[in-house]
């Protein structure tokens, strides 16, 4: 029979092969479910995870979903090194956004005081600020009261998302627009610069590549990142070192929710171009399983982050070629979780043959 | 007068779903084990029930096919935090995020679909004046939900197996040193606790709303969650809290009626401010929590 046998130390290796062998998993398991639905697996994979690639065109857009995944993947691996269990990136990447387009909304008239690159400027200064603020809630709440962020930072992405649709019908909402729920249409000159004629793909994505850089610089080369680690890691050694502990609450929910919303305002000031009562497909909660498929390692995200691109790509193409609900996303999205927590039971334990 | 009864009314109904899912939950929180999967799970129930009863025109067994499907979620659930000893609240997540993308797949063809309201209440009590609209004229669910509650108190507090119960909640160590399937305790907990948020999930989509749409479960299942730390792990509070939910909620729409000039979106968020806010009067004095939280809550346990 085959048993679990614990090992006698974690295995470094399986760390990092749990991942990739969750993902074999996931599309092993993926093909069944074609198969369930009555299509051909392998068309079925084809179609999900191929074709999204197909050519540059296509791999443009994969990196440009890629880039709020991995920014908010980045803040919330500081936020799980730290043992703070930040779930609402969805709710900080909304109130970026927002305060974002508000930014832009402000400033964009017919006769400009500022210049479009100094508008996006504030803009992205905006959306780090207002996502910042957002977690800042959850930190204080958590700091002040022991109230369990969990709850609490999910419960504001509720919270967040009504405000969104309160702005769209109310302040934001564009007075030409026929009634419809969604503010004017921003003029070009506050879009972000696009990085090649005849793709979406915006300057936000070399952002996204130096914040992995500089996210990688501070968790494993600064002395806070040092700090955080051991306060998740081991919190009572941490105090005996005098390490705050509500310091570390404070720094990574403000980090997080920063790039939760520098992601948001990426968003609203890049594909979208507008204010709308929804800004992301579950961007945040998608950055979750990026962050656990990237080890809470900034390099590692980036990698988790293009396969979770790709699931939602997939999930468009499949809905387009095959007529399946685009929402096979959510499920391939949750199949991979499940998958990765199974197979990182092998970083301790071991697979053995036993008779019995 | 009668419109107090009928706010009354519809306060208890809202504040159904959530005793019930609340109740479920306590139980598997009572035995050591997190489940932040709740949310996942009344989704998939709530689409399957509404699935069921669509096709067979049987709210019954849409009720029963929505516990079945909370309880195949909640064995999903053990499978890894239980037999893997997966850490649970990221295995909880990963319930949510399945259940969440699992039933907006299922409900896909059914979005915008309604079922109809059949008639309940309890014959002739119904019709006393206030009272009889007040409390009688309300889906079984809502009595059932009550009967489970007074079954619950009973059953942790007045029988031995309850005691086992909270025992594996407390100190699952001791309580395997005496002999006691630690892990299969705790797997009943769980499906007990799949089965109620199933219940809850039907009861949201068959008879509160009653029709599809992506996400209708909107945060109950977390505020459930929230609604257990509220009671301090108490089923008697656990009912309090619900019926305090259900009247907050309601409240948005009183306000929307009597004509308040608030937004409709600002007093949607009532719910969730009030759970914030709930959940920092009762954390604020972290003793308090410590004393009432079964001491092995979340932490994994490998015989």
């Amino acid at each position: 029979m085959l048993k679990l046998e614990l090992r006698a130390g974690s295995s470094r290796a399986m760390a990092y092969l749990s991942p990739l062998l969750a993902l074999c998993l996931t599309i092993f398991f993926g093909a069944l479910l074609f198969l369930a639905l009555g299509k051909n697996p392998l068309t079925g994979l084809q179609v999900f995870l191929i074709e999204p690639i197909r050519n540059t065109a296509a791999i443009s857009e994969l990196l440009l979903k890629t880039t709020p995944l991995v920014l908010c993947a980045l803040g919330l691996s500081v936020c799980y090194r730290a043992n703070v269990w930040n779930i609402g990136a969805e709710g900080q990447l909304i109130a970026g956004g927002l305060a974002a387009g508000s930014t832009i909304i402000f400033f964009d008239h017919p006769d400009p005081t500022l210049s479009g690159s100094m508008v996006l400027l504030l803009a992205c200064l905006a959306g780090v600020i207002g996502g910042a603020l957002w977690a800042a809630i959850t930190a204080l709440l958590r700091d002040r009261f022991h109230a369990n962020e969990i709850l609490v930072s999910l419960m504001l992405t509720y919270i967040a998302q009504l405000l969104l649709m309160y702005a769209v019908n109310g302040p934001l909402k564009d007075p030409n627009g026929m009634n419809f729920p969604q503010s004017k249409v921003f003029s070009s000159e506050y879009l972000l610069p696009h990085l090649m004629h005849g793709s979406r793909l915006h300057i936000g994505f070399i952002v996204m590549l130096c914040a992995t850089v500089l996210m990688a610089l501070f968790i494993y080369r600064s002395f806070a990142g040092f700090r955080l680690t051991v306060g998740g890691l081991a919190p009572l050694e941490a105090r005996y070192a005098g390490f705050s502990s509500r310091r570390a609450l404070w720094t990574s929910l403000l980090i997080s929710g920063g790039f939760a919303g520098i992601a948001g305002a990426f968003e609203v000031a890049g594909p979208i171009g507008q204010v709308l009562p929804s800004i992301s497909p579950g961007y945040g909660f998608a950055a979750i399983i990026v962050a656990f498929i990237g080890r809470l390692n900034p390099i590692g995200t980036i990698f988790g982050g293009l396969i979770l691109s790709l699931f939602y790509l997939g999930g468009e193409m499949v809905q387009s070629r095959l007529g399946l609900p685009s929402a096979i996303t959510g499920l391939f999205q949750g199949m991979l979780l499940f998958l990765l927590l199974a197979c990182d039971t092998l970083i301790n334990y071991r697979l053995r043959w036993k008779k019995s | 007068m009668e419109n107090f009864a009928a706010l009354i009314a519809a306060s208890i109904n809202s504040g159904t779903p959530l005793l019930i899912a609340a109740l479920g939950l306590l139980i598997n929180e009572r035995a050591g084990v997190l489940n932040l999967g709740a949310e996942g799970m009344m989704l998939v129930a709530a689409i399957v029930g509404f699935a069921v009863a669509h096709q067979t025109h049987s709210p019954a067994l849409g009720f029963i096919a929505g516990a079945g499907a909370g309880m195949l979620m909640a064995t999903l659930f053990a499978a890894l935090a239980l037999a893997l000893a997966t850490n649970q609240v990221a295995t909880g997540l990963a319930l949510s995020i399945f259940g969440t993308g699992l039933s907006a797949f299922i409900g896909q063809s059914f979005v915008g679909q309604s079922l109809q309201g059949g008639s309940h209440g309890i014959p002739f009590l119904k019709e006393i004046p206030f009272f009889g609209t007040a409390f009688f004229d309300q889906h079984w669910a809502v009595y059932f939900s009550l009967l489970l509650c007074a079954g619950i108190i009973g059953f942790l507090y007045r029988t031995r197996y309850g005691l086992v119960l909270r025992s594996v909640g407390e100190s699952p160590e001791s309580a395997h040193a005496l002999g006691y399937p630690v892990l299969r305790i705790r797997y009943f907990a769980l499906l007990f606790s799949g089965a109620c948020c199933g219940i809850a999930g039907a009861y949201l989509s068959i008879v509160y709303t009653p029709m599809w749409v992506e996400g209708l479960v909107a945060g109950r299942g977390w505020i459930a969650l929230a609604l257990t730390t509220f009671a301090t792990w108490r089923p008697a509070r656990v009912l309090l809290g619900a019926l305090l939910f259900g009247s907050v909620t309601i409240l948005q729409f009183y306000f929307q009626a009597i004509g308040i000039a608030i937004p409709s979106q600002i007093l949607s968020m009532l719910p969730y401010a009030a759970t914030i806010l709930v959940l920092v009067l009762i954390s604020r004095n972290p003793d308090w929590i410590r004393l009432n939280m079964p001491a092995s809550l979340g932490k994994p346990f490998r015989p």
